[in-house]
């Protein structure tokens, strides 16, 4: 480009000339100078903005393009990662303390049917009825004739069953992949278990949610994608449930009970080793019993009697005004106390178990082993009942249990509305208040643990976990060797088993009648345990429902005659199982052995 | 010079451009083989799982149970009891001379070499 001069000689000097203003002159060039460069930068701004608006323009384009073929292609897996194989199932396994299977995944087939392209619906449905007995060939011809076009026929099948199907071969019979929930251990364990059926269904596959138990409470955490392949480790050891299982039912029969529940827990932990309810059912397929209107709830197998069965557990609750009462420092292990029966309060009586009388004068651990009614009524007189209220919450009494089960929030314990000095009396040797036996075995726990809260769980734990302090430990301590000498020299004598130390007390309550009052011929019978006395570390308890013990002149109906046995058992067998060693002189040496050879 | 530069960064194009091509389908063959091997992982852990399943099946306590009673005569098989537990003090131990045999000093070795091998 051509700069002309700001002040072209010439018209300088024509101005100058004509006695004008060269300075005019100059002032014009530059004003049309500025105008010019003016006009070149907005031609290039407005280049630039082009180009900006442009790239801009094709960036979004590109992203929107983008984002419009994602949303509306089908999504794929990211073929190239190499981890994506790791998950398949849905749903996380369950497994017990040592790792063994308890729930798991298999893979099956749901049968669907397409009738508008079926070729001969009329030899499928009688083809079908051959194979599953629960179909009718007339019922199936009339629905694959009705105009339906999608029909399904069963939400699992066994490869032989789907083998079978397929020899059919018709095109309107099809098959989705369904992943099926299996309980490889049948009945044991089925009310922790629960059971799981399906939610949402599709032809490719379908949700398996859980219906009850662990399955349902830890429903979250079983399908959380993120720990589907790590399973969930409960706190149940297979080998004690089985044991546990076996000797309740046989105790369950002999003893001519209804039901029976036991748990097994450590005391230091929390864990629940082994949680029983009989009668049982099978989890891989969940019965739905209906029952006649005046039932029982314990009558369907379906009940959990140890979590949810909430009964009056009598004399089980002995222990609890005995160790409020030293803990308080209003009696000692030997302080006599009156026990003179019966005892009059108000319009009630309170008598011992027969009409006896252990009085005039009772030491508190006589209290215990003779389970004195009017002695444990006495010094809960002397606690009070708002001291009583207060410690039995602490122990856990007046909420439902906080364990994984479904069923466990709604297992409220039932207390009475006012709690007048009657309450105090009854509650104190276990009537007028009711509660699960989960609720007493984890206050056994408590008693068991040096006088510090245990939480029941069902999941594995890696150590115990704190608690709070409800009573000194020589409090503690002073209460499970009271409880020891219950089966040393008390109402629990068949309880001990050589070597264990067993330390308990039994409980018979009446049965409350639905109508008010009480059964006279029927009872719940518990025994609630801990072993070994000298340093406790397991909860054994076992309740009867309706047991009757008849190998006497006259039927036996108290817990030392029933449940006793029955606990005595399950420690014997279960004992060796969790390791612990008898507390005994080894066998001697195998002379034959010890010679050398 | 120009045309020359013109002419090698046509040839680069056209390089490169083959390249691309192979490695494209080189992906597309490995991506397959992975899908491939994705699917028979797929397939083994399936049947991993069935078989995990079958053994806790096979394992469960009631058949166990079923099956010690029954071959009893020949297993003699019984609940744990607690009278089975030992000490290791009852054991007897195998006697010090018989293990090390004539070794009394901290090279010497015992035992034979069989075959042809040299001793070193």
């Amino acid at each position: 480009m051509t700069r002309t001069p700001l002040r072209p000689l010439a018209r300088i000097l024509k101005a100058r000339a004509q006695g004008e203003n060269p300075d005019v002159i100059e002032r014009e060039n530059l004003r049309l100078r500025h105008e010019q460069m003016r006009d070149v930068s907005r031609n290039r701004a407005e280049v630039r903005l082009l180009i900006l608006g442009f790239s801009f323009f094709v960036a979004f384009s590109a992203i929107g393009i983008r984002m419009g073929a994602l949303s509306a292609s089908e999504a794929a897996e990211p073929r190239s990662l190499a981890s994506g194989a790791e998950i398949l199932a849905q749903r996380a396994d369950i497994t017990d303390r040592n790792g063994r299977v308890l729930a798991t995944n298999m893979l099956t087939h749901a049968l669907y049917a397409h009738p508008k392209d079926m070729v001969d619906p009329a030899r499928v449905a009688t083809e079908l009825a051959a194979i599953f007995p629960e179909l009718k060939a007339d019922d199936l011809t009339r629905r694959f004739t009705d105009g339906r076009s999608f029909i399904w026929l069963r939400k699992v099948l066994s490869p032989e069953q789907m083998q079978q199907v397929h020899d059919i071969g018709d095109p309107g019979l099809l098959f989705g992949p369904r992943e099926m929930r299996l309980y490889p251990n049948g009945t044991l364990a089925a009310h922790i278990l629960g059971g799981s059926s399906f939610g949402a269904e599709g032809v490719h596959s379908a949700e398996v949610i859980g219906t009850a138990g662990v399955e349902r409470a830890m429903d979250a955490r079983l399908r959380d994608p993120a720990l589907v392949a790590t399973p969930l480790e409960l706190s149940i050891d297979l080998t004690v449930q089985a044991a546990v299982e076996e000797i309740l039912d046989a105790g369950i029969t002999m003893m001519n009970a209804k039901g029976g529940a036991a748990i097994i827990m450590d005391v230091k932990t929390g864990e629940i080793l082994s949680l029983a309810s009989l009668p049982a059912f099978d989890p891989n397929n969940r019965p739905n019993p209906v029952l006649p209107k005046d039932a029982e709830p314990g009558d369907s197998p379906l009940f959990n009697r140890a979590v949810q069965g909430v009964y009056e557990l009598g004399s089980t609750f002995k222990i609890f005004a005995a160790a409020q009462a030293m803990e308080l420092g209003l009696v000692g292990p030997d302080t006599m106390v009156d026990a003179n029966a019966p005892m009059q309060w108000g319009k009630h009586r309170i008598k011992e178990f027969q009409g006896k009388n252990y009085g005039p004068l009772l030491s508190v651990t006589d209290v215990m082993v003779k389970s004195s009614n009017v002695g444990t009524a006495k010094m809960a007189l002397q606690i009070g009942g708002l001291r009583q209220q207060a410690f039995l919450k602490s122990l856990g009494f007046f909420e439902a249990t906080p364990v994984e089960l479904t069923e466990a929030p709604g297992a409220r314990p039932l207390l009475p509305a006012r709690w007048p000095e009657i309450v105090t009396i009854t509650t104190s040797y276990g009537h007028g208040m009711s509660a699960s036996p989960l609720h007493l075995a984890t206050a056994y726990a408590t008693i068991a643990n040096g006088g510090i809260t245990v939480k029941p769980t069902l999941i594995k734990q890696t150590g115990p976990r704190p608690g709070t302090r409800v009573m000194r430990e020589d409090v503690a301590d002073a209460s499970v060797s009271m409880l020891r000498q219950v089966v040393t020299r008390g109402t629990a004598s068949m309880a001990e088993v050589p070597g264990y130390e067993v330390a308990g007390k039994t409980g018979t309550a009446d049965k409350p009648k639905r109508t008010g009052g009480y059964y006279k011929d029927k009872v719940i019978n518990t025994f609630a345990s801990v072993f070994p006395a000298s340093d406790p570390r397991y909860v054994v308890l076992v309740t009867l429902d309706e047991p009757v013990e008849t190998s006497g002149t006259e039927p036996r109906r108290t817990a030392g005659w029933t449940s006793v046995p029955v606990a005595a058992e399950i420690t014997r067998r279960i004992a060796p199982l969790l390791g612990i060693r008898p507390m005994v002189e080894a066998p001697p040496a195998d002379r034959l052995t010890a010679v050398r050879n | 010079m120009r045309p020359v530069i013109y002419v090698l960064s046509f040839i680069a194009v056209l390089g490169l451009g083959f390249w691309a091509y192979r490695e494209h389908y080189d992906t597309r063959q490995a991506l397959r083989e992975v899908s491939a091997l994705n699917s028979e992982i797929a397939g083994l852990r399936e049947a991993l799982a069935l078989q995990r399943a079958e053994w806790a099946y096979l394992n469960r306590p009631d058949r166990l149970r079923e099956l010690a009673s029954l071959n009893f005569e020949r297993l003699g098989l019984m609940p744990l009891e607690p009278t089975q537990f030992g000490d290791a003090a009852n054991l007897s131990y195998p006697a010090v001379e018989e293990f090390f045999g004539d070794i009394n000093n901290s090279v010497m070795v015992n035992g034979q070499l069989n075959g042809e091998e040299e001793p070193l």
